[in-house]
């Protein structure tokens, strides 16, 4: 019965781990099968999404397998963004993936495996279903990286994520032992009970690198330096989907592990988030005004970004959570958008750009296209009257309620910084002479699925406003 | 009155993004007709809202609500001031549309779009009841105006785009900072309220230097001013146009609706600051202005210039210095986009800024010669002009507080006078050395109709000052209130006597009888 129950928690776990494995069989025999496979796969999304919504709806709040996971609002709320940013990755690729000669029945399967680590991450209670979440999310990543076998770049993202991935995964397993060992447990309950009489520095060793190991999953500085790498090298859509669903696992993770496990203990974690946020916010803003490379410099806008929902987490707040949800939610749209838009850079020749030079004066050759980039941009860079603009508001807003005015001023003046180099992609489009390289596109996903993200981001997005404020407000209520 | 029933102020900020939305997908006359009709439509509704706006009654008028943006609240509604400032607005679009007519060729759609939208941000500012609905007007204005400058500017407009961008945008991201916690502090954004809200005092002082660093930097102050030189020389003629004429006020509306009233004794306490960075701004530019080459950085330093008798004025504490002071904004926004018209109208023939290209000018245009006379005496302050009633009432009432910034403010005027009229004797008189220059056709009907309505504001606020002093009396009155318990006590000791009374004279008569009798 108990069984029975937990497994009843887990429908959309089940459901997505069987429909990978049935996927997976289908393409073990029709291997050009790779369209067919991606519909069913967003379909099994969809399925999943359903389940956790209903989940949300109900508002229950039950622990699954003793401990080890739980299905409560925060986790399903984030589940719901990881499945939409997984599925609207799904839906760009093929012909992307069809061009680079590389659409493979594995490409849907392996994106429906690392939702399972990420659902499985966002719900983990304990240490041991963390690390296989954690596990199961970045192995599937690994071999997604290099999904284009035949562009050295791609094999080199995939080597080097793995490498460094392995590496942050041995940070946060040695730092799981070592809390284990000082608190007695693995659970995360436990180990909040151990850490409310007091902290010897064995448990600050720990903590400082299970945070390590989670700022390198986030690609917060300074553990970021895989990013642009990684970022430049694997597939754009794959690029996409890094940038978007698995952030917010890890951030959703780094959220629970926070405030679950060290909750008690705030003045502990809240100098190492401030720190790893200020550098962020600084490094990739920094980092970024060189680039000539647009996926690059996307990749350092992700580290950025990262910085400002750090700030919310260091406020260690309700407020601050649900501030730093509102934030995921906007930034995947964002980050969503801008790559369909860069997945639309294509010449003549039918060969993807990615360059800066290649961009020049877009807006007299493709004027929507050079728009909605330009939407994207100002967005990421914050300037009202654009939607990117509300998410940052709401987490100064709640570094201000708690207090912390020096961050707020810091974080929010550094992002003056980052403005410049969003500008200078305005710039390039809007100022510059016709370069004349890009084609119209031809993918009609790709358009409208980046016009609708343009459109939320517009300030058609203040409508959403409310919805979103219940929400995320609901959802981190459930933490507290 | 039924008007105050339909939501005027929110059919204001609708039709240029309407319009704005149409002229992107059309061909380039119909964006022309399109945008010219928006604004005049929205010219139309602003007059509509002054005849029907009462100076005695509410203080907020045209009040709406809505809660579309839950934290954001949609409230919007107008005082006195604010309708000064929408009515200029709404009164330089048209004649900014009117003035790109020709000149642009490139890409018009998308630049009537750009100018549409500023109209909408600009009313918005200055309509919004909503601190955070204020601010996003305030900083939304950035991009238009970024991508104006930075697509159909001049030479180095890439430079400028940045500068103008980056330096607004890093003075507004405190003040953001500032409104978070005003807004956590007293529960509510609404800005009525927050208007009659007792900060404490030691939190007053960093708020006002969070509003003043963005204020100062839109204002702009010395030594924040740097990018507006840049900004103007390189921006399109309507871009100036728009940036002297209404953007700039944004700064003086800022100090006059957050600084004063929100932190009265901040505000007294950095008085020194004020009229210290002031007096520098008015000597110092006025002289930088004096041995300029280029018209439009010159009339740019000028603009820095006055808007520092701007800040003189507000800093006062007293009715008379803020109304010169909102005069002198309405003036130097009138006044100073008639001179980047003029300096338009002669780019447009000989295709350089450069003062020594022309000369003579009264010769071939005496038309041109005349307006652009008008508008430098309107910008030196000669009485009859609308400049002098701002400047006098702003300089009186500074004197009351300071009769040391006065005296060195007033050296202001003095130097206006010379580098005005440098400039005019240099372009208007003189032999005509220019063959080019000589050549060149007087103005046409469209530019005729772009400065001839201008001219007689001038003539009209110079003559007649009181049309525009009723609506804000009550509001300037409202803020002196306000801010009395901190108003600074001066160093000028002046008597309130009505000299025109019996009063008066029986009073001196005592007075002297008095002295008189004490000798014996």
């Amino acid at each position: 019965m108990e069984l029975n129950a937990s497994l009843a928690l887990l429908r959309p776990e089940i459901i997505l781990t069987f429909s990978a494995l049935g996927l997976l069989l289908v393409a073990a025999w029709r291997e050009q099968a790779g369209r067919l496979i991606s519909i069913l796969a967003v379909t099994a999304l969809g399925a999943a999404a359903a389940f956790v919504v209903t989940a949300m709806m109900n508002a229950t709040d039950a622990s699954a397998f003793d401990g080890l996971l739980i299905n409560d609002a925060f986790g399903n709320f984030s589940k719901i963004l990881i499945f939409i940013a997984a599925a609207i990755a799904l839906m760009i690729a093929p012909r992307f993936l069809e061009n680079a000669g590389a659409m493979r029945a594995e490409y849907p399967v392996l994106i429906l495996l690392s939702c399972i680590g990420m659902a499985v991450m966002v719900s983990a209670t304990d240490l041991i279903s963390l690390y296989i979440g954690l596990e199961l999310q970045g192995l599937s990543a690994y071999v997604l990286a290099s999904f284009v076998r035949s562009d050295g770049r791609s094999a080199e993202a995939g080597l080097k994520y793995f490498v460094l991935g392995a590496l942050a995964s041995g940070m946060l397993l040695f730092g799981a032992s070592l809390v284990y060992g000082f608190a007695g447990s693995t659970s995360f309950a436990a180990i909040g009970a151990a850490m409310d009489k007091e902290v010897g520095l064995g448990l600050i060793f720990g903590i400082v690198f299970i945070l390590s190991g989670l700022a390198f999953k986030i690609s917060a500085a300074p553990f970021h330096m895989w990013t642009p790498d990684v970022y430049e090298g694997a597939p754009t859509p794959v690029t996409a989907f890094f940038a978007s669903a698995p952030k917010v696992a890890a951030i959703a993770l780094t959220i629970r592990i926070v405030l679950e496990a060290f909750g008690s203990q705030i003045l502990v974690w809240q100098q190492i988030i401030i720190a790893v946020a200020l550098m962020s916010i600084i490094i990739g803003a920094v980092g970024a005004i060189g680039q000539q490379n647009l996926k690059r410099l996307m990749a350092y806008s992700s580290i950025n970004n990262v910085g400002f929902i750090l700030i919310g987490l260091a406020t260690g707040t309700e407020h601050g959570i649900s501030a730093m949800l509102v934030y995921l939610v906007i930034y995947v749209a964002m980050t969503l958008g801008s790559f369909i838009c860069l997945m639309q850079l294509k010449d003549k020749n039918g060969g993807y750009r990615e360059e800066f030079v290649d961009i020049a004066g877009l807006s007299k050759t493709r004027p929507a296209l050079a728009a909605a980039l330009a939407i994207f941009m100002f967005s990421l860079a914050g300037i009202p009257p654009l939607f990117g603009f509300w998410g940052k508001l709401v987490v100064f807003n709640a570094t201000v309620a708690a207090g912390l005015l020096p961050l707020a001023v810091i974080g929010i003046t550094a992002s003056v910084i980052g403005a410049f180099y969003y500008l200078k992609v305005v710039k390039v489009m809007y100022f510059d002479d016709a370069a004349d390289v890009i084609i119209e596109s031809d993918d009609k996903v790709l358009v409208w699925t980046g016009g609708l993200l343009a459109a939320a981001n517009s300030p058609l997005g203040y409508f959403a406003i409310p919805a979103l404020g219940v929400w995320t407000a609901y959802a981190a209520r459930a933490l507290f | 009155m039924n008007a105050a029933d339909i939501p005027i102020l929110s059919i204001m900020l609708a039709i240029p993004v309407v319009a704005a939305a149409l002229c992107l997908f059309v061909r380039a006359e119909l964006a022309r007709i399109i945008a010219l009709s928006a604004t005049l439509l929205n010219l139309v509704l602003g007059v509509v809202l002054w005849i029907s706006y009462d100076p005695a009654g509410a203080q907020w008028q045209f009040t709406e609500s809505a809660t579309l943006f839950g934290p954001i609240g949609w409230r919007l509604g107008i005082d006195g001031i604010s309708l000064t400032l929408i009515m200029l607005s709404v009164f330089l679009m048209p004649i900014c549309i009117g003035a790109s007519w020709t000149s642009i060729q490139k890409r018009v759609g998308e630049y009537m779009a750009a100018f549409l939208l500023m109209e909408t941000l600009m009313i918005g500012v200055f309509a919004a009841q909503d601190l955070l609905l204020f601010y996003i007007f305030f900083e939304a204005g950035l991009i238009p105006m970024y991508l104006i400058i930075g697509i159909w500017g001049g030479q180095d407009r890439i430079y400028a785009s940045y500068k103008f961008f980056l330096y607004t945008l890093l003075g507004s991201l405190v003040m953001l900072i500032a409104m978070l916690w005003m807004i956590q502090f007293a529960g509510t954004a609404d800005i009525p309220t927050l208007l009659n809200t007792d900060f404490p005092a030691e939190a007053q002082t960093w708020l006002w230097f969070a509003f003043f660093a963005s204020f100062a930097v839109k204002m702009p102050m010395w030594p924040v001013h740097t990018w507006l030189p840049d900004a103007h020389v390189q921006a399109p003629t309507a871009g100036s146009v728009i940036l002297a004429g209404v953007l700039l006020k944004m700064g003086g509306y800022g100090f006059l609706r957050f600084s004063l009233p929100m932190f009265p004794e901040a505000s007294a306490y950095f008085i020194p600051l004020v009229f210290g960075l002031s007096m520098v701004a008015v000597v110092y530019t006025s002289l930088v202005a004096l041995v300029q080459h280029d018209m439009k950085k010159l009339i740019a330093y000028s603009s820095v210039a006055h808007m520092a008798i701007v800040t003189v004025g507000l800093f006062t504490f007293n009715q008379q210095g803020i109304e010169g002071a909102i005069i002198v904004m309405l003036s130097h926004g009138l006044v100073s986009g008639a001179l980047f018209l003029c300096v338009g109208v002669i780019y447009d023939r000989l295709h350089t800024r450069e003062i020594s290209r022309y000369g003579g000018l009264s010769v071939n245009m005496p038309k041109y010669a005349l307006l652009f006379m008008l508008f430098t005496m309107a910008s030196v302050g000669l009485p009859g002009t609308s400049g002098f009633v701002g400047e006098f009432l702003s300089l009186a009432g500074a004197y009351k507080v300071s009769t040391w910034a006065t005296f060195i403010a007033t050296t202001g005027i003095i130097l206006g006078a010379g580098y005005m009229l440098y400039l005019y004797r240099r372009i208007a008189f003189g032999p005509q050395v220019n063959a080019d220059a000589a050549a060149m056709s007087d103005v046409n009907g469209r530019e005729m109709w772009l400065l001839a309505p201008i001219a007689v504001v001038v003539l009209w606020m110079g003559v007649y000052p009181e049309t525009f002093l009723a609506p804000i009396r009550r509001d300037v009155a409202t803020i002196v209130e306000r801010v009395e318990r901190a108003a600074p006590a001066g160093d000028s000791k002046l008597k309130l006597v009505d000299p025109t009374t019996a009063r008066y004279r029986v009073m001196h008569h005592t007075e002297k009888n008095m002295a008189e009798g004490s000798h014996k």
